[in-house]
């Protein structure tokens, strides 16, 4: 029994620390395409995809220090993100962010 | 570079999230004693919300449909914290001391109520005065150029 329960922690660990590498790697592919990116659009999106792996990285880094309190982290990079990415998607379409009148 | 936008999906969104965004800024609120929270992030999820309103909306709607002049609420926020912490002199303790008790409340039942609540609703409001003074007075900019 106290077998069984070492073994699943060792598989936790090891899959969360592959996942980590996986996520790391993606996070090095989006920053490419954010440095080379041809257009304003790209470096755009590709903040907002690595913004969601971000939230993966704290969601796996939860997992290896054995808590709970990084899952209000997690909502709030999501709602952040949100918002951020609406900014810029606005300041790239209409060139004001918060504009006095809306029709 | 202004068109005629057509804003449906961003405003029906916004209606939605910024509910899930105010009431997740009160828990963070009132979560703040024994778990992560309390009144500056709470502060910063409430003007996030009312941002995503203003970026939705727009500041003349939004001036319409929540009239709160933001100047006044940080001096209020101050107000409070300050009269909280002079409130200990009522009991011959020191400047900002603080106490809690056990009530029994009509739904919640047995709940440990603080006076650090109410020092935290100071920093609450204060925090979305000076954020949304901020980002409003920036997004003002503008009008100064029209009149002149």
């Amino acid at each position: 029994m106290e077998n069984a329960l070492a073994l699943t922690r060792t598989l936790i660990d090891i899959s969360t620390q592959i996942a980590i590498i996986g996520v790391g790697i993606s996070i090095f592919l989006l920053l490419y395409r954010v440095l080379k990116g041809p257009t304003n659009p790209d470096r755009a999106v590709a903040l907002d995809v690595m913004g969601i792996t971000l939230m993966a990285l704290a969601g796996l880094v939860t997992i290896i220090v054995v808590t709970t309190r990084l899952n209000d982290v997690v909502l709030l990079i999501g709602i952040l993100l949100f918002i951020g990415t609406i900014a810029l998607a606005k300041f790239i379409e209409k060139g004001v962010i918060i504009e006095r009148n809306v029709d | 570079m202004k068109r005629n936008s057509n804003d449906l999906i961003l405003k029906t969104m916004t209606s939605i999230i910024a509910f899930i965004l105010l009431g997740f800024s009160v828990y963070l609120f009132f979560a703040g004693h024994n778990a992560p929270g309390g009144g500056f992030i709470g502060g910063l999820m409430t003007s996030a919300a009312i941002v995503l309103m203003n970026m939705a909306y727009g500041q003349s709607g939004m001036r319409n449909s929540l009239p709160i002049n933001f100047r006044f609420l940080f001096k209020l926020g101050l107000l409070i914290a300050l009269l909280t912490g002079m409130g200990s002199f009522l009991f011959g303790e020191p400047f900002l001391s603080q106490t809690f008790a056990y009530f029994q409340l009509p739904i919640l039942g047995r709940t440990e109520l603080a006076t650090a609540l109410l020092f935290d609703l100071g920093v609450y409001l204060t925090v979305i005065g000076v954020t949304m003074t901020i980002i409003l007075s920036i997004a003002d900019d503008r009008r100064e150029e029209v009149t002149q």
